[in-house]
């Protein structure tokens, strides 16, 4: 177990006083007030180091939370025995002590009922799982391998990562693919995440990152959030947003639902879903024309802006708010407001990202951005939420079909030959790019990749047309996948390795302000559960690659990542486990021991480009990709619920959480004469599935919220669609035509599938399958528990 | 007046439960949460407002004067505590005699559960679970000062009024600045008590 290096208690250094560092003067020394007494307690009480030592030998691990891109500090509570047992809120610089409910819950997944503890196996998806050695499993997946490459070609063979994963390990996992497997079908499920913005930032600033930290939130004087409900998805940034807030800041939200956040906002632009970049280009339009541009910071830092304004033209207020169902003046305002504010910033999510036109959608806020000079300074720039904890970090180091270690490209001769070097390959041997995660489950579905291994993902869940899923998933000869919980798609395996949660290893992840953090561990995992790092190495090594897998620990693969990623654009080189100690975390580009790291991007106005400037691109509104018609004519779409977490793997299992968000509901409006907790049926071209209904005023008549994380039969995903942006490949999970109608009852939503041996808690296998409606705006369960009427 | 205690600000709360997450955490009642979690205007908004122990200082927690058992302390800092369970009968007396409707009955075990301000930390200088973890700051723990440094302009309340009593609080609520009304009224005004109009 990894010591804990005497952190404070979270209360020796907390400040009371929260977000604004401020401590009030405390006029008495506590040793003279006797405890228990409100003098005793205002004066700062014992301090609480001491309270701390007498915890029956408790030890408190800091690392940070396993879910989302904000990645707040946290303290595991570890017990005499070496088991995790709970959590203590830990004052990290980004969350300042504060944590959401996930956050809080996640401790107990470590030593859950449910983990897997053995490799389970079948030779066949007739047979049932058997629990077998580690050997056996090991040897069968190496056999088949080797079946499959030499019969059908080295392509043939899969990977699929995750952004969950530490970056180490998503490092290993692009190495693996392509030195241990050789194949270029390697890609990952950050590939649903923010892949958009990923792309937009490259376009746009030579580089794949949030321009701004989150403290830059609490000094600008306008906030723009574009299609994230922050209040539910990244919780603990709201209070970065109320900060703002409290200083006179004006809060834009652009969002079909009023959410939690765009409910105090002082302008909420509930537009129709898929019309992102007709109002951004009609914002654009409209600053224009009242002569808000920042001409000179266009003229000095960028290309491009002519056709840009051109094209904003074609999108005047009059135009946009019929395409987008908003009224005009709200465009206007909305011009005004951003561009005339001394410090402006933008903030977005999934909402415009997960689009055929994603990559199109950021472009046109980033060119909101430059053409108001708002970038780059103390409160003024633009930042996408990563939707997994590692979203950022995941795709840096080579885990993406394109991409090597550093961001460098797979079809950059340059590019090729460092790597080659760094991992001792001829260049012969690297694989070319492959293709994007909902593209090789085409393929599987085609048969032109016939195995694969799935590592942290869980696309059952996750991807966009589940039936097109399972045809793929079905049809392929083998399948493993390494979880820590038997997930609907681990189900489905003939390998299933059992690996460590993220309280059992070290590592680190890069948050949505590419700040990398260090988890590290703080107990050994239970027996029969080894870390991905040792089974991806275990695995090349009976492959034949052992030389270059010969890694023990995860330091010593973060030590060659670093080496690998010198000298590119995001360069870890400068980044250390012990300096990521010392300083809670280090934004990248570092590329030197003594480098402080880059919390803020182009303070010297430089983009990273080569001639440093904003290449602005010009864009074309069109529709979404599934049709509207008389049949299908209101809009599906998709989101979080704050209880839970992408596929809901973890979430789902988790008591407390269940009970928060027991199943998913369709959220409708009124207008449409159902009543909350009605069956309501949600009908798209891919399939239909019943929910009930939550009737709220808080969305667009036009419009259909289902969250996600569900499998079928009430599986969102069942019902959109997996057309892909041309560019980031990401799918269309925001937008779908659909119909809704009353149904005769609901079904129920299934527990997720049970690994032998291994029963849930009962408790939340009841809340589970409990039919009764949600209780809540939010589909939420009151405090009381899902019981409640 | 106040000193450090606990603020609660409806406008920030997001209604994400933390705190009620937070709370089964605490050491003094692991697994059970005290803290409600109310959404107040179903299906118009998804407006909500965390319920914690109000710490009644004046008149002293009616839920303690109403005790049979003498089982509810009050501390000499005017923290009112959970219920002693070598003493408690689980009557529900104190769930009838609180206006803020906090003190919650474990059928069960026949016991009273409720909020005691995380003594086991605050005693030590420690914020309570909920108002360290509340993502938003609509739960703060601190004093007046230290609220009003962070947010310029706040006003809060710490008297409210039920038909013609006025409870004063150890907890206080935000108010919205232009809207300060004192005492702030609590829970609906009555107007009839065994079909007597009480109107004042
Ligand atoms: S906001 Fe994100 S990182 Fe923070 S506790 Fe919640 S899920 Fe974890
Ligand atoms: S933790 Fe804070 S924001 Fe979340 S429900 Fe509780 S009071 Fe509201």
């Amino acid at each position: 177990m990894t010591a804990d290096p005497r952190p404070a208690h979270p209360g020796a250094t907390a400040d009371p006083a929260g977000p604004s560092g401020r401590r009030a003067a405390v006029p008495l020394d506590p040793s003279l007030a006797p405890p228990g007494t409100r003098a005793f307690r205002d004066a700062g009480g014992i301090p609480a180091d001491q309270w701390h030592a007498d915890q029956n030998g408790e030890t408190l691990v800091p690392t940070h939370c396993c879910f989302c891109g904000i990645q707040c500090g946290m303290y595991l509570r570890v017990n005499r025995a070496g088991k995790v047992f709970g959590v203590e809120p830990r004052n990290h610089d980004i969350n300042r002590m504060r944590l959401c409910p996930k956050g809080i819950n996640a401790y107990q997944q470590v030593n859950h009922p449910d983990r897997l503890t053995a490799p389970l196996m079948r030779r066949s998806r007739d047979e049932e799982f058997a629990e077998v050695s580690w050997d056996e499993a090991l040897d069968f997946t190496v056999s088949e391998i080797r079946r499959i490459q030499e019969m059908y070609g080295k392509d043939a063979f899969g990977l699929l990562g995750g952004a969950s994963l530490f970056s180490e390990k998503t490092y290993l996992v692009g190495k693996f693919a392509r030195v241990a497997l050789k194949t270029k079908h390697v890609d990952y499920n950050g590939r649903l995440c923010m892949v958009s913005a990923a792309g937009a930032n490259k376009l746009a600033f030579g580089i794949d990152r949030a321009g701004n930290p989150f403290s830059d939130i609490l000094l600008t004087d306008c906030l723009l959030i574009a299609g994230s409900n922050l209040g539910e998805c990244f919780p603990v940034l709201t209070q970065y947003v109320w900060g703002a807030r409290d200083r006179g800041a004006t809060l834009i939200v652009i969002d079909p639902r009023e959410t939690a956040v765009a409910r105090t906002a002082d302008i909420h632009v509930a537009l129709k879903p898929g019309t992102d970049s007709a109002f951004f280009n009609s914002v654009l339009a409209v600053i224009v024309e009242e002569g808000l541009t920042d001409e000179a910071y266009l003229a000095e830092h960028t290309t491009g802006w002519e056709e840009v304004k051109a094209k904003a033209a074609a999108y005047p207020p009059s135009r946009a708010a019929g395409i987008c169902g908003v009224p005009a003046e709200q465009i206007v305002q909305v011009a005004r407001t951003f561009a005339r504010a001394p410090k402006a910033m933008a903030w977005h999510a999934r909402g415009i990202e997960h689009h055929s036109q994603g990559v199109e959608n950021c472009l046109t806020v980033i060119n909101l951005c430059a053409a108001t000079g708002h970038i780059g300074k103390p409160g003024a720039g633009y930042g996408t939420l990563t939707g997994q904890g590692n979203g950022q970090g995941g795709r840096e180091h080579g885990q993406k079909a394109d991409l090597l270690p550093g961001g460098r490209s797979i079809l950059n001769e340059e590019h090729r030959r460092q790597i080659c070097e760094v991992w001792g390959i001829e260049e012969s041997e690297l694989p070319t790019a492959g293709t994007s995660m909902m593209e090789m489950v085409w393929q599987m579905q085609r048969r032109e990749i016939r195995g694969l291994i799935g590592i942290c993902n869980n696309p059952f869940v996750s991807l966009p047309n589940y039936r097109v899923v399972k045809e793929g998933y079905d049809a392929i000869e083998f399948h493993a996948q390494f979880d820590f919980f038997l997930s609907e798609t681990a189900a489905n395996a003939h390998v299933v390795f059992p690996v460590t949660t993220w309280a059992e290893d070290d590592g680190v992840m890069a948050n949505a302000e590419a700040r990398v953090v260090k988890h590290n561990k703080a107990q050994e995992p239970p027996p029969g559960v080894r870390t991905d790092t040792w089974v991806m190495c275990e695995l090349a090594r009976r492959l034949g690659a052992g030389d270059k897998f010969a890694f023990a620990d995860s330091r010593e693969v973060f030590d060659e990542l670093r080496v690998a990623s010198r000298g590119t654009v995001i360069d870890y080189y400068g980044i250390t486990y012990e300096r990521l100690e010392e300083t809670g975390g280090i934004a990248w580009p570092c590329p030197s021991t003594d480098h402080p790291g880059t919390p803020r991007l182009f303070e010297d106005g430089r983009t990273y480009h080569d001639d440093g400037r904003i290449h602005l691109q010009a864009v074309e509104w069109h529709l979404p990709v599934d049709p509207y018609s008389d049949e299908f004519p209101m809009s599906l779409t998709t989101g979080r619920t704050i209880a839970h977490f992408l596929s809901g793997n973890q979430t789902r299992r988790l008591g407390a959480l269940v009970e928060q968000s027991p199943r998913p509901w369709a959220e409708v409006h009124p207008s449409h004469g159902f009543r909350t907790g009605e069956p309501v049926r949600v009908t798209t071209r891919r399939g239909s599935e019943v929910f009930p209904a939550l009737v709220t005023e808080a969305i667009r008549p036009d419009t259909v919220f289902v969250p996600y994380h569900w499998p079928v039969p009430t599986a969102a995903n069942a019902l959109t669609i997996d057309a892909l942006d041309p560019r980031s490949k990401i799918p269309e999970y925001k937008v779908c035509a659909c119909r809704i109608e009353h149904a005769g009852e609901l079904d129920l939503v299934p527990s997720p599938p049970m690994a032998p041996g291994h029963v849930a808690y009962p408790e939340t296998q009841v809340s589970r399958t409990d039919p009764s409606p949600p209780t809540s705006p939010q589909g939420r369960g009151t405090s009381e528990g899902a019981d409640a009427p | 007046m106040m000193g450090r205690t606990i603020f609660i600000d409806p406008g920030r709360c997001i209604g994400c439960q933390a705190c009620v997450s937070a709370c089964r955490e605490c050491d003094s009642h692991r697994g059970k949460s005290m803290i409600h979690l109310d959404y107040t205007d179903e299906g118009q908004s998804v407006a909500s407002l965390p319920t914690v122990c109000m710490h009644c200082e004046d008149p002293v927690a009616p839920c303690a004067e109403v005790c049979p058992a003498d089982a509810i302390l009050v501390t000499a800092d005017g923290v009112v505590q959970q219920a002693d369970t070598t003493r408690c009968i689980g009557c529900a007396n104190c769930v009838n005699a609180c206006p803020f409707g906090v003190p919650k009955i474990d059928l069960g075990a026949k016991l009273q559960l409720k909020c005691n301000l995380c003594y086991d930390r605050t005693a030590y200088g420690l914020a309570p679970m909920c108002a360290t973890v509340c993502p938003t700051g609509a739960l703060f723990y601190g004093t007046v000062e230290e609220l009003q440094a962070e947010r310029p302009g706040v006003q809060v309340a710490d008297t409210f009024v039920f038909g013609r009593t006025e409870v004063r609080t150890g907890v206080a609520m935000v108010v919205p600045a232009d809207k300060v009304q004192w005492p702030v009224p609590g829970g609906l005004p009555v107007v009839e008590i065994n079909g007597k109009d009480v109107r004042p």
